[in-house]
């Protein structure tokens, strides 16, 4: 440890102004408070400090998210020889998939850093660490299938033009990884939807199986749903989707470990699922008796297991910048998100993912949500006079 | 048997350095100073100059907004030096004490019989009217105003602050006094605040004596002993309406003038912290230096000193003098050391009100803290976490961003009146984005009080 302050130490001089590389200050400041919390002490107000700090909390969201990144390996593998009808081990499906998702992650995190370093280098700004989680949230919520270039356009896209431009981590008003992944959906639909869930590179000796079908439960379950996959599939993920989505078991123990450490809002996560067992439940009262497969037919709950929602309510639901803040906006957030899930999955066919367009649409909307609460708060402030 | 009041949003610092609760008398330092920067926005003007002779309870300067409001020498003796700072401004009135103080002598008045006009120009004859401060501002409070009510909160909660029912029990009856004082220029709206739990001193047989105002029981940590939380549940302040409070300890010093009819300025100041050696109470006189109380008493070479506590206190030095209204020295260690890969790391040994470390687990445990900033300062990120520490029915974060903006009528509508930096300065410690909360509500404060 010693020897690596030292190494920095040396190199600092070239940095601070007057330096030689003086314009990568911010490039280096961000490496060297990755490696060393700074000795940094308060100067006015309070005299000592809380030990979190923004990294430390990005760090808790990691964590968070890596439940659901192995289960997300393991299936890729899974998929894979299950469409091959090939039986190998746990290990063999684990690593399949982790060859096939580590380019995705390291391009995601190398060229939205790389962006947030330029960008942070031109208008010479700290460099924050809200790109430690996009950066892993982006690959878990793309096929495996997806091209390596379209996710640095997309993770140039999110760290640019959907943080950089509006001052940077905090300022935003949409989900960065969401909003990468909404614009793979609209730029490139062919590689977002259809038969792209599983990577079906050529097993030498093996041919498909005739059983196997792309499509993903949120398409099986408009046309029948009791087509679906068993319950007990749908919770483990079992099942074709996202790398990340798929196993609602994983993000629910990211929810309780986001929760648990106070990270997470519980109050979104508890509030989406209610949205969505409320509207399911609507909708089941209102399904046409004479169709008894249509979609608003589909039990409540199965939609909570269903595509992207589990991981949407834990990991992009809760994102503090884009929710709403106040505590009874984030009851509100949550409940109309987990509605308008239920609402675009069932009544509109294009857009099979609803989870993903109904947060962005509550993260458009949130700041009213927060408006409304202050201003029947102010209202009760008055009253009490 | 009044009604317990219960605070559940807040936090108790545990931090190593409480104060032994044994009193040491110390004698007077070489210098003694009073700081017209101890009183915010009042503008000195002496009434003594080098060399003149002057009685304790002799008036050093006044106020030239206010002119009846004048600061007293807390001893007699020589005034030896002026200190001035940038353009002139005073920043230091030195006396050199006489080794037995002489003390002006102000005619004894029947407190029973007097009214509320006659103490008060007792008080401002004698200097004690500046113990008396008013909110909204926390400025000294104007003689010309009726205030709505008048609050002394009888215990401190903040980390490592004195046991004010232990400093009370030593001049019982000059507390009385004082507070029979404060109940007439409140026209009987005096409140005044218990710590419901704990081993506290002061129970409600002692103040039972005292026929005046009213008692309310609070429970809860920190900030429940703040003034300003203490109003907000009791009487709020609406615009336009100002509240008076006084600190127990200067509640003694006002109970002394009227019982000894002179103006004795000593004070119990606690020193406490983690590099004090044996923390513990000293009964010394307002301007005293601090180096004699600390010299000799700090454990470590890399520290800092602080006048007040950790949360609200100011960085000082050991050739400063006390504070007018300081009844706690805090010492800290400072904490300059890098530290490797300190945000990944499990850390067993950090405080975090977050749960992000394992200081949660093991709620009782003391910390000895240091003052690293543990991080830099970013963006508003996280939310909902000042308002786990703020037991005001306030939106913190909306009301900062209110004053960032600089509008005024929506810092109104969010209860700017209501707050004193001191009571977001728990908000301020657990921020993850390190963002000077009390600053920004002192500039609000200030922005309001001058185009308001």
């Amino acid at each position: 440890m010693k020897f690596i302050r030292n190494l920095v130490d040396s190199v600092k001089p070239n940095f601070e102004k007057g330096g030689r590389f003086e314009k990568l200050h911010p490039a280096f400041e961000a490496f060297e408070t990755l490696l060393f919390v700074p000795g940094h002490t308060t100067s006015s107000g309070v005299h000592v400090r809380d030990a979190i700090d923004l990294k430390r909390t990005m760090f808790m969201v990691i964590i968070a998210l890596i439940p659901t990144m192995l289960f997300g390996m393991w299936n890729v593998g899974y998929q894979h020889y299950l469409a091959y009808g090939m039986e190998v081990s746990l290990l063999d499906n684990f690593m399949f998939g982790f060859w096939k998702v580590l380019p995705i992650i390291i391009v995601s995190y190398s060229v939205g850093l790389g962006a947030e370093f330029i960008v942070g280098v031109i208008r010479n700004h700290p460099i924050s660490e809200g790109y430690l989680v996009t950066g892993l949230l982006i690959p878990l919520t793309l096929p495996v299938t997806i091209p390596l270039w379209m996710v640095a356009l997309a993770a140039i896209f999110c760290t640019v033009l959907g943080k950089e431009v509006f001052g940077g981590t905090g300022m935003n008003f949409m989900n960065p990884a969401l909003l990468a992944r909404v614009f793979l959906f609209f730029a490139f639909p062919a590689f977002m939807s259809g038969d792209i869930w599983t990577d079906l590179s050529p097993e030498a000796g093996h041919a498909l199986v005739d059983a196997y079908s792309g499509a993903t439960n949120l398409v099986t379950f408009d046309a029948n749903f009791t087509k679906l996959p068993s319950i007990s599939d749908m919770f483990w993920g079992f099942e074709q989707g996202s790398i990340g989505e798929t196993s609602a078991f994983a993000c629910l123990l990211g929810a309780l470990f986001l929760i648990v450490t106070g990270i997470g809002s519980w109050q979104i996560v508890v509030s989406c699922v209610l949205g969505v067992l409320l509207m399911g439940s609507l909708l089941n009262g209102l399904a046409p008796a004479d169709i008894p497969t249509h979609a608003m037919h589909t039990p409540a709950y199965s939609h909570l297991l269903m595509g992207g929602f589990a991981f949407g309510a834990v990991y992009m639901a809760t994102d503090p910048v884009s929710a709403a803040q106040t505590e009874k906006g984030k009851w509100i957030y949550g409940l109309l998100i987990g509605a308008f899930t239920v609402v675009l999955r069932v009544f509109n066919p294009a857009y099979p993912e609803g989870v993903m367009l109904s947060i962005l649409l509550m993260n458009v909307f949130a700041p009213l949500i927060d408006h409304i609460v202050v201003e029947q708060h102010i209202k009760n402030r008055k009253r009490r006079a | 048997m009044s009604k317990t009041i219960t605070i559940k949003r807040g936090y108790d610092i545990n931090i190593k350095g409480v104060a032994e609760r044994r009193i040491t008398p110390l004698p007077f330092s070489d210098v003694i100073a009073l700081k017209p920067h101890n009183f915010p926005t009042i503008i000195p003007k002496l009434l003594v100059e080098v060399g003149q002779e002057v009685l304790a309870g002799q008036p050093l300067f006044f106020d030239k907004n206010n002119p009846r409001i004048h600061f007293p020498s807390p001893v007699s003796g020589e005034v030896v030096e002026i200190v001035r700072g940038e353009k002139r401004r005073i920043t230091e009135v030195r006396v050199l004490p006489d080794e037995e103080i002489r003390y002006q002598a102000f005619s004894v008045i029947n407190l029973q019989e007097a009214d509320r006009e006659a103490i008060i120009e007792r008080l401002l004859e004698s200097g004690c009217w500046s113990y008396i401060k008013q909110r909204p501002y926390s400025l000294i409070a104007n003689p010309d105003d009726t205030p709505k009510a008048i609050f002394v909160s009888c215990f401190d909660s903040a980390p490592l602050a004195p046991d004010l029912g232990f400093i009370i029990e030593q001049e019982r009856e000059s507390f009385q006094t004082g507070l029979q004082a404060l109940n007439q220029l409140s026209h009987g709206h005096l409140h005044l605040s218990l710590r419901k739990e704990r081993n506290e001193r002061l129970t409600d047989s002692d103040i039972k004596d005292i026929s005046v105002g009213s008692l309310h029981h609070f429970k809860g940590p920190h900030p429940a002993g703040n003034v300003g939380v203490q109003i907000h549940h009791i009487a709020p302040i609406q615009k336009g309406e100002i509240v008076w409070y006084v600190h127990p300890q200067d509640v003694i010093i006002i109970g002394r003038l009227f019982d000894e009819g002179r103006y004795r300025a000593n004070r119990v100041v606690a020193l406490t912290g983690a590099c004090a050696i044996g923390p513990q109470y000293f009964n010394v006189i307002t301007g005293q230096q601090i180096s004699s109380l600390t010299d000799n008493r700090l454990s470590s070479e890399d520290y800092r000193l602080i006048q007040g506590n950790i949360l609200t206190g100011a960085t000082t030095k050991a050739d400063d003098f006390l504070s007018f209204y300081e009844n706690q020295l805090t010492v800290i260690p400072e904490g300059k050391e890098p530290e490797f890969l300190g945000w990944i790391l499990p850390q067993f040994k950090k405080l975090s009100l977050s749960r992000s470390y394992f200081s949660w687990l093991t709620p009782n445990r003391t910390y000895n803290l240091n003052t690293n900033t543990n991080g830099e300062e970013r963006a508003f990120v996280l939310t909902g976490q000042y308002d786990k520490v703020l037991p005001m029915n306030i939106f913190p974060v909306y009301l900062l961003k209110a004053i960032l903006a600089r509008d005024i009528e929506r810092m109104e509508e969010l209860g700017i009146y209501e707050v004193a930096e001191e009571d977001f300065a728990l908000c301020e410690f657990g921020c993850t984005s390190k963002i000077d909360v009390q600053r920004i509500i002192a500039d609000g404060l200030d922005y309001i009080r001058r185009e308001g």
